[in-house]
């Protein structure tokens, strides 16, 4: 077994494990704290498939900021206490366990993922390699159709910014 | 055995599943929120592997721009159940179901 | 002399069969985390000796020569006290909080540049290697990950030990963590910007520079190109005051005020656990102050590039950098009362990040007026202290499709004799200098 198969069973045995755990516990707290292991893994996966940058982004934007708005809008709101919401037994889980497991059955077994067009040529590592100059080169290359959505996406984030306030501001 | 780009495809679709499953059976709605990060997370995934797959950078610049997009969405996502929790003293999601204060 | 002297740095790149450049990282990774951990008492001490002073009291004075030994008596009674562990609290994230402080604190430090060590292939030429555990290709977004991944052990902390003070404390701390985070991002966006990598290594490379063309070689990546000066100032206010609120120290340690919370998240600690979150506080510290040494105060450049100064190597600088982080740390605390909360978010949001957006406007456009200048008038290259990165020499391509309104085609392709041309890659001499000069 090779350095990255290795990398890959164990990322992808504890990814699914922490991702299981997040929607098995009750505490909210356990659940958010789940998910930042999973998105930890993500990051390693970023890494065995060498996006280095969109490694660092995830960890810092994922697990270093969305994760922590998370995990203080719990505790701000005092959900911590598991009781909080107590799931009433109902149809409703097993049967969405069964329809997961039957959608997931249905991806696996498509005929995308089963035979996956080969690409042309071998691709080499210099090609998809996400080093900083790579992301950059292509996302600010006018050639390249990256150039647009980058702008339109700094707005997306100056109006989110701004309903976040206003959403959140005690007296409208 | 070499891990090959159905392997990353698998696992991406796994994870999807388990946040949809989460969606259907959580009530707390920030943890149904987790469940849709962790979707978007599972898409990523599979979009990276398959830019490695091609040789192209273009499944790292989407990434890049789902990130964005999470961000914000979380942002007034929790703004909005911060301003639920304020107005109503309870986030469960079977009794926020009228869509106004 | 100089040149004699130097030769005792440069190693032969095998050694009884062993390839010594491949032991490098090696090496690094235990001498940091030794040094780390060994420097951690003199630290303490240090801080306590010099607030002492500060506020006109002896300090330390009983354990060993003027009090040296009093931290590791300390650490020997925090290893020795038991482990108590409060009723309700909740169990695995309470015992793992600690160690998440611990780790990531200390692994943020696997990038910080100590130095080149110079090495001799068997047919005469020199390479050199950085002493550095990683030299990956995005340093500063790596120690940036890390320390956001230091909130955690923070808010686990507070929220895992079931009190009230330790939930405030955690709280506090991780709100203050993800604000003052942004403004350190953008003042080290604008060093990033002028050197144009994100590899602490190159970032040290690119103040290895002479000030103007036709500067004495003393001047060479003395302290006038070092990027406190060269990026105006002002990102080094804002990194040093982003700095001091990350590592919550005072005049912003507001999570572990002791007079409002009582101490904060790890109010309920004992014992190894309350030494190792203390660990993880004065290693962060450490990491901060070298990435602002490194970024700002040359790293492992000496402030002068004469005799006295160059015999001394590159790592010894770089800890005397940090130890003058650590001092400025102390006297801070001795000299500013606590702020107030909102004046703490004030600071953050409403002054720091505008500013630093604005400088970052300003940095990028000087670069970029800087580059066009150049373009324009190849004569003015001499008044910039800054060799043009964007405009490589050009290699008579007749078909540049640049966008900075590219020369006439039968102009003469300018030919730029950068000074320092050569300087990266392993090219075995920078102009008339050995590369072997300790850095």
């Amino acid at each position: 077994m090779s350095g990255e198969s290795v990398s890959f069973w164990i990322l992808a045995l504890v990814s699914v494990f922490a991702s299981i755990m997040m929607i098995v516990s009750k505490n909210p707290v356990r659940s958010a704290l789940n998910l930042v292991i999973t998105f930890l893994c993500v990051a390693g996966f970023y890494i065995l498939l060498s996006a280095q940058f969109l490694a660092a982004v995830q960890i810092i934007v994922y697990a270093g900021a969305i994760m922590v708005l998370f995990l203080f809008v719990i505790m701000l709101l005092n959900l911590g206490a598991p009781e909080a919401l107590i799931e009433k037994g109902s149809l409703q889980k097993p049967v969405a366990v069964g329809l997961g497991i039957f959608f997931v059955v249905l991806i696996i077994s498509s005929q995308a993922i089963l035979s996956l067009p080969q690409a042309v040529g071998r691709p080499s590592v210099t090609q998809y390699q996400g080093t900083v100059e790579a992301i950059g080169l292509s996302l600010f290359d006018p050639r390249q159709p990256w150039l647009f959505p980058f702008e339109i996406t700094s707005i997306l984030l100056l109006v989110a910014v701004i309903g976040a306030i206003v959403m959140a501001k005690r007296k409208v | 055995m070499a891990i090959t780009t159905q392997h990353y495809l698998i696992l991406s679709a796994i994870l999807f599943t388990i946040g949809v499953i989460g969606v259907l059976i959580k009530r707390n709605p920030i943890v149904i929120f987790m469940c849709i990060e962790l979707m978007l997370n599972a898409v990523n995934l599979s979009f990276v592997a398959l830019g490695r797959h091609y040789g192209q950078i273009n499944g790292q610049m989407y990434v890049i721009f789902a990130l964005a997009v999470a961000a914000a969405e979380v942002s007034v996502g929790l703004g909005i159940i911060v301003a639920i929790f304020r107005s109503r003293e309870t986030i469960d999601i079977n009794e926020v179901n009228l869509m106004k204060f | 002399m100089l040149e004699k002297f130097n030769h005792l740095f440069i190693f032969p790149e095998y050694f009884h069969g062993i390839r010594l450049p491949g032991v490098v990282p090696y090496i690094a990774v235990l001498g940091s985390v030794g040094f780390i951990l060994t420097i951690l008492p003199m630290l303490i001490w240090i801080e306590r000796v010099v607030l002492a002073l500060m506020q006109d009291r002896s300090g330390p004075n009983r354990v060993g020569p003027r009090g040296l030994l009093q931290s590791s008596a300390d650490a020997l009674k925090l290893f020795m006290k038991e482990d108590a562990r409060p009723k309700n609290v909740d169990v695995s994230l309470y015992h793992i909080a600690p160690a998440i402080a611990v780790v990531t604190s200390i692994s943020a430090a696997a990038v910080l540049p100590l130095q080149n060590i110079t090495f001799e292939h068997a047919n005469g030429v020199q390479f050199s290697v950085p002493l550095m555990a990683g030299d990956v290709n995005i340093g500063i977004l790596y120690i940036l990950a890390m320390s956001s991944l230091q909130v955690y052990g923070v808010v686990m902390a507070g929220w895992s030990s079931n009190n009230k003070y330790s939930l405030l404390g955690g709280l506090r701390a991780s709100a203050q963590l993800i604000s003052y985070e942004l403004s350190m991002g953008l003042s080290l966006l604008c060093v990033i910007v002028m050197a144009g990598s994100l590899q602490l290594n190159k970032i040290v490379d690119s103040q290895n520079i002479l000030p103007f063309a036709g500067a004495p070689e003393a001047l060479r990546g003395s302290v006038m190109c070092w990027y406190w000066i060269r990026s105006l100032i002002v990102p080094v206010v804002i990194y040093t005051i982003a700095m001091i609120a990350e590592t919550n120290r005072s005049p912003f340690d507001l999570p572990e005020a002791e007079s409002e919370l009582v101490a904060g998240f790890h109010t309920e600690y004992t014992s190894m656990k309350f030494a190792m979150f203390f660990t993880a506080e004065y290693v962060a510290m450490l990491v901060v102050s070298g990435l602002n040494a490194a970024m700002f105060w040359g790293g492992p450049l000496p402030p002068l590039n004469v005799v006295p100064f160059t015999l001394i190597p590159g790592f010894v600088w770089l800890i005397l950098k940090i130890m003058g982080g650590i001092f400025f740390y102390t006297w801070l605390r001795g000299t500013l009362p606590r702020l107030r909360y909102d004046a703490l978010m004030n600071l953050g949001w409403k002054k720091l990040l505008p500013l630093g957006l604005v400088w970052l406007f300003i940095i990028a456009g000087m670069n970029l007026g800087t580059d066009l200048l150049i373009h324009q008038y190849p004569g003015a290259k001499q008044f910039v202290p800054q060799e043009a990165r964007f405009l490589e020499p050009e290699v008579k391509s007749t078909t540049s499709s640049d966008d900075f309104g590219s020369v006439d085609d039968n102009q003469e392709p300018v030919q730029y004799n950068t000074p320092s041309s050569g300087r990266r890659g392993s090219a075995p001499h920078i102009k008339g200098i050995p590369v072997s000069r300790v850095r």
